[in-house]
């Protein structure tokens, strides 16, 4: 895990303009409705008050306890703590699938809770601690969850493999005895294309034998 | 996806928050910003300010008194869901609180944050219309009540002013030995409702009765045809089939590309029979 280190991101994404000028005209399913454009209000700019605590648009400096270290870092508002953590302070084992909150492949701890890492904005976590999957293993030694997920042969792309973690992780930190719908339950929100399910749910089962 | 480029305030208080508010009606309310993020990062929304209101103290928590619970609107649902009180005496409110999306959005989405964003297919409108909530709503002008009934208005719509906060949902205790749940057939990934049913039940034969939907329409309704259909009478399987067929009749049903109106429309009866039966 590196530490704080490179700044980045806000350019290199025009390629997006073709893409969701599709989905503007298709449609979409962000939230449980189809959002036409025709039921969506625009905003027009407006001057904003000088009042309350104001920051942005551009960049501002902010602290954030991340993995037990506070953490200086850039950001402008806009930005998702999926976003700080990947593109500023390098912790990319968080990853960004669908990037709305369905796939839960964002998953980290505020506060001890699982979370939408990609629909959390990066200003409003305060003085909450988050928790990355780089802050599961400790000193060098992997997390018992995973190194059942390595046993039990539970990735196979990997891309929603940290939020499984994170979410099987939580689930054997409030219960000792996991059933099976137990942790299906606590893997409900996470997506897996590959369908590695039947495996992460024997890993989740066999750590919280061994955690005993 | 990266939202547009937005100015932040982060009020240390209400009354902060609501002066904010009025000197710029355009700025969104952020609270967990689960509804409002996705849509930015679209660009389908792009406010010049957001105000975060989610760390509010003054909005969260729950508290228990004068024949009423009264839930703050920065609860999360998940604070919802795992309330003693509410799981005893209103059940359908937690229900509806745990079948909101997955843990992840339970932990940071608020029940305010829901409502006014009022979604047709947020869990939230049926079980406060079936349990008959109200909405208090501040502005720097005062304070308001505003029946859930009346709150949601259409699609996205509510009866929310632009200078207007939602500070609490008011829930009234039922009578005692009232029974109530909420069901609900959801689009598998985001877990939305396609179709969801709340009911409260109490009396033998029934007194009081109320069966409201989500998801079936664009603004969330009480269904008076099969409360209707029930009340006087003991709940049975036979009783709550004869009612439940009458689900949604003569309503506008949504159709999208999850599902058609017909599709909705027979969900709508069977999840009426489903929630009902629950409560036998």
């Amino acid at each position: 895990m590196k530490k704080n280190s490179k700044k980045s991101h806000a350019e290199g994404h025009s390629k997006g303009l073709s893409r969701r000028g599709f989905l503007r005209g298709a449609g979409l399913t962000t939230a449980g409705t189809v959002v036409f454009t025709t039921g969506v209000q625009a905003f027009e700019a407006h001057t904003q008050p000088a009042k309350g605590t104001s920051f942005g648009p551009g960049s501002i400096g902010i602290e954030m306890k991340v993995n037990g270290r506070m953490q200086s870092l850039t950001v402008e508002p806009r930005t998702t703590l999926a976003t700080a953590l990947r593109d500023h302070l390098s912790l990319t084992g968080t990853k960004v699938v669908c990037d709305r909150g369905s796939c839960s492949a964002c998953t980290v701890f505020i506060d001890g809770k699982p979370v939408n890492a990609c629909i959390t904005m990066a200003l409003d976590v305060g003085d909450r601690e988050v928790i990355t999957i780089e802050g599961i293993a400790r000193n060098g030694e992997l997390h018992p969850v995973q190194e059942a997920f390595i046993e039990h042969d539970a990735s196979q792309c990997g891309y929603c493999t940290p939020g499984m973690v994170m979410s099987c992780v939580h689930l054997l930190e409030n219960e000792e005895n996991p059933s099976l719908e137990d942790v299906k339950a606590a893997t409900r929100g996470n997506l897996c294309r590959c369908g590695t399910y039947p495996h992460v749910f024997k890993a989740t089962l066999s750590a919280a034998e061994k955690m005993k | 996806m990266i939202p547009s480029q937005v100015n932040f305030h982060k009020p240390n208080s209400l009354s902060e928050a609501l002066d904010l508010l009025s000197g710029n009606q355009d700025a969104k309310l952020l609270a967990g910003g689960h509804s409002l993020i996705p849509l930015m990062k679209l660009r389908l929304n792009e406010p010049d300010s957001v105000i975060s209101i989610g760390n509010l103290a003054e909005l969260r928590g729950i508290s228990d008194s004068d024949g009423s619970f009264k839930i703050g609107a920065g609860t999360t649902h998940s604070e919802i869901a795992m309330h003693q009180g509410l799981r005893q005496v209103l059940p359908v409110i937690t229900q509806a609180a745990a079948s909101i999306g997955d843990i992840q959005v339970r932990n940071f989405g608020t029940i305010g944050g829901s409502i006014a964003h009022a979604d047709p297919a947020a869990d939230w409108p049926g079980a406060l219309l079936a349990s008959g909530a109200t909405l208090d709503l501040a502005s720097q002008s005062g304070q308001r009540k505003v029946a859930a009934s009346d709150f949601f208005q259409g699609f996205f719509s509510t009866a929310l002013n632009g200078d207007e906060i939602i500070t609490a949902i008011i829930i009234p205790k039922p009578p005692a030995g009232t029974r109530s749940g909420y069901l609900k057939f959801a689009q598998p990934a985001s877990r939305f409702a396609i179709v969801g049913c709340a009911a409260l039940v109490s009396g033998d034969p029934i007194a009081e009765i109320a069966v409201a939907f989500n998801g079936v329409s664009d603004t969330p309704f009480r269904d008076a045809g099969v409360e209707g259909a029930l009340k006087g009478k003991t709940l049975s399987e036979e009783v709550i089939a004869k009612a439940a067929s009458m689900a949604a009749d003569g309503r506008d049903i949504l159709s999208d590309h999850h599902a058609s109106s017909a599709y909705r429309h027979h969900l709508a009866r069977i999840y009426a029979k489903r929630t009902l039966n629950s409560l036998m």
